[in-house]
């Protein structure tokens, strides 16, 4: 009898496997790093992390050349990676140091690098009219260069961004805004908050539009190939959808994860208050009240539903059959060592740091 | 009767309360029917409604829907989030009053989480209140307890005036959970969250505070340190210090921005004959010039000096307490009127 064998995915031509692996498996070191440096209480504030948008990132990255410009919203620390970034300094940046990209005053939401042509900003929707500011540039003075912005679907229900759709088609310009589709507004269902599609949205301001899953980055390089030719062509701007999941949340610690991973923890910090609320002599009617609770129920289901990162979903874990045996394991274990090494130069950089909020002045 | 809350618990209790007293009062934002789960489950999904991130239209639209007969309270995470919207408020909100000859109210309230002390960076802490207590026909609302919070919240919804109800998001337990990550047990805000801020008694039956009206919340008289929100914590913690040195320092909580407290200001003034303003606000164009202006104005002689925000505010915490009113500053302040 002869061996099952697991049918192996031919790459298309003009992608390489090897070196978009390379990119995902840098960025998701470097998210995880992070992560636990966050749960480990070294991370200040929110992070938001890019675990499961590699396969996007990377798909979308790997055409870009040292003309080109990005602007990232506040998921963006694996772009930064991706473009470039030094993962040591851009660590000491999050970790809270002055050591790092921005000395200190960025942190993972304000993210800034010129020399990578990179910039974050945390405010919704920013990231598209900083592109067409970027691609005004391109056209006068680095004809053939583009500008990316990378955004969620939510941001598209946010006026800035609309407008910068129709600036970028009413003046033919080259921008490509990669919306990555993760279903939720913050902790709010996008769909419950949204009219129309995405794609129709795009559609109907006259952008050319492709659609991926975002979890396979040998389709998502290709549609990006498509519409950023294009954009260099002087064809005008394009928009790539691309699905993706968020298994982390909005941002690590997000209540509504913590609700499917400690159920009883949080029944005990939320139910007095939610009895309370129900139980009020004053307030709506019953079904009024009823209605209310279904609704926070209902944000627990659609959350267990879209926030696990399976295989299938797993950009890294559906590239693995794109390339040769051994690879995997080999760009691991070169790619490790690096992340390894940046993370605990910048634990050590923060070792003596009891807690934030601290008031020792800096050394 | 007294009940023990934290300071956004008491700005729910009284939105609950003033709720089941008028219909007409609505509550609508960003992920609200997760943050108002408690009001959500009590007045159901009329009522309490999440918006898309869309702070333009939502903002905008809550004085649409004031003027129409609602009164609704518009939450923001964090008045950051506002400039975004900026014309609602001072195009829309802070005028059509007074473009209607004062014949078409606007009772809007917005709520929104303002300031630092917990490291989230310089898009996500600032206070802007000087900037908004600049329109006409605006209230500005800075509380620094949660008894404070419930009382004047609930002024806010028993008039028809638009009122901006600035949360500080260090007192704010939920807040602080979402973002500054306070579910981790790794951390502690204990040393920068003074505990009267974050806790405190609060009537089971809230009464309104009026607006424009300070509190002193230390007796002193050879210097007076004015402040609200996080600001009156940080006075008082540098009035303990002062008092160590044998100064003894009054401070005064002026609760609200705008309408400000100008006699309880000078009254102070007049009494210490030096003045020290703490804002976590910007230097320039705020509330610390506002006080300066207002001492000359009036004649006053007080010897005056301010500690407010001179820079972006950084990520790093030791950079980012630095740069705000820590009470270090305060106290140096302070020796430097001697």
């Amino acid at each position: 009898m002869s061996p099952v064998i697991k049918r192996r995915r031919v790459a298309p031509a003009g992608f390489d496997p090897t070196r978009a692996y390379r990119m995902m498996t840098r960025m998701r070191l470097v998210d995880e790093a992070l992560t636990q440096a966050w749960a480990d209480g070294l991370v200040p504030g929110e992070y938001h992390s890019g675990i499961g948008e590699e396969g996007i990132n990377a798909g979308v990255i790997l055409h870009l050349d040292d003309r080109d410009a990005m602007a990232l919203d506040h998921r963006n620390t694996a772009g930064f990676i991706a473009r470039g970034a030094d993962p040591q300094a851009l660590m000491l940046e999050v970790l809270g140091t002055d050591q790092g990209m921005n000395a200190g005053m960025a942190g993972h939401m304000h993210l800034l690098d010129p020399d990578l042509r990179t910039a974050a900003d945390g405010i919704v929707g920013a990231s598209g009219p900083l592109a067409v500011g970027n691609a005004i540039a391109s056209t006068m003075l680095a004809p053939g260069s583009v500008a990316v912005a990378m955004h969620g679907e939510a941001a598209m229900n946010q006026g800035m961004l609309m407008e910068a759709y129709n600036l970028a088609v009413a003046w033919k310009l080259p921008v490509l805004f990669v919306c990555k589709d993760n279903k939720w507004s913050i902790t709010t269902y996008t769909p419950e908050v949204t009219g129309g599609t995405p794609v129709e949205r795009a559609r109907a301001f006259g952008l050319a539009v492709e659609t991926v899953r975002g979890n396979r980055v040998e389709d998502v390089h290709a549609a990006a190939g498509v519409l950023l030719q294009r954009a260099r062509e002087g064809k005008g701007p394009g928009f790539l959808h691309a699905t993706c999941h968020r298994p982390g949340g909005h941002f690590e610690g997000d209540g509504l994860v913590r609700l499917l991973k400690t159920p009883g923890t949080m029944a005990a910090a939320w139910g007095p208050g939610l009895v309370g609320g129900v139980t009020a002599d004053e307030g709506g009617s019953a079904g009024n009240r009823a209605a209310g609770m279904a609704e926070i129920s209902k944000r627990g289901a659609q959350a267990a539903r879209d926030w696990t990162l399976g295989a299938r979903l797993d950009p890294l874990r559906a590239a693995r059959p794109l390339l040769d045996a051994g690879v995997v394991d080999q760009i691991e274990a070169e790619e490790r060592p690096v992340i390894e090494a940046a993370i605990a130069h910048a634990r050590a950089a923060v070792a003596g740091r009891g807690t934030f909020g601290t008031r020792k002045a800096a050394k | 009767m007294m009940s023990t809350m934290t300071l956004d618990q008491a700005v729910d209790h009284a939105l609950g309360q003033a709720m089941a007293a008028d219909e007409r009062i609505v509550t609508w934002g960003e992920d609200v029917r997760l943050l108002r789960r408690n009001l959500l489950a009590r007045f159901g999904t009329r009522r309490v409604r999440d918006t898309p991130i869309s702070e333009s239209a939502f903002m905008y639209a809550g004085i649409g829907a004031a003027m129409a007969g609602l009164k609704p309270v518009v939450e923001l995470f964090m008045i950051d989030f506002a400039a975004v919207g900026w014309s609602a408020i001072v195009n829309g909100a802070a005028k059509f009053r007074d473009f209607s000859g004062g014949r078409w109210e606007v009772p809007l309230v917005i709520r929104a989480g303002v300031g630092g002390w917990y490291a989230d960076g310089g898009q996500h802490e600032q206070a802007l209140w000087g900037n908004l207590a600049a329109y006409p026909s605006t209230t500005v609302v800075v509380p620094a307890t949660p008894a404070d919070a419930a009382g004047l919240m609930l002024n806010a919804l028993q008039r028809d005036e638009f009122v901006l109800f600035l949360t500080p998001k260090l007192f704010d337990a939920q807040m602080m959970e979402y973002l500054a990550g306070d579910s981790r047990d790794t951390v502690n805000f204990a040393e920068v969250a003074p505990a009267d801020g974050v806790r405190g008694e609060v009537p089971d039956v809230v009464e309104p505070i009026p607006f424009g009206q300070a509190l002193t919340r230390r007796e002193g008289t050879d210097v007076a340190l004015v402040s609200l929100g996080v600001g009156v914590h940080r006075c008082l913690e540098a009035a303990g210090r002062l008092a160590a040195d044998g100064v003894s320092a009054q401070v005064l909580d002026l609760r609200t921005v705008a309408p400000l407290d100008t006699e309880a200001i000078l009254a102070a003034a007049s009494a210490c004959g030096r003045i020290v303003v703490a804002d976590e606000d910007y230097r320039r164009g705020g509330l610390t010039g506002e006080v300066a202006a207002l001492l000359l104005e009036s004649g006053t002689p007080a010897k005056y000096a301010r500690v407010a925000v001179e820079q972006t505010i950084p990520f790093a915490p030791h950079l980012e307490y630095a740069a705000l009113p820590n009470a270090d500053r305060i106290v140096a302040a302070v020796h430097g009127l001697e």
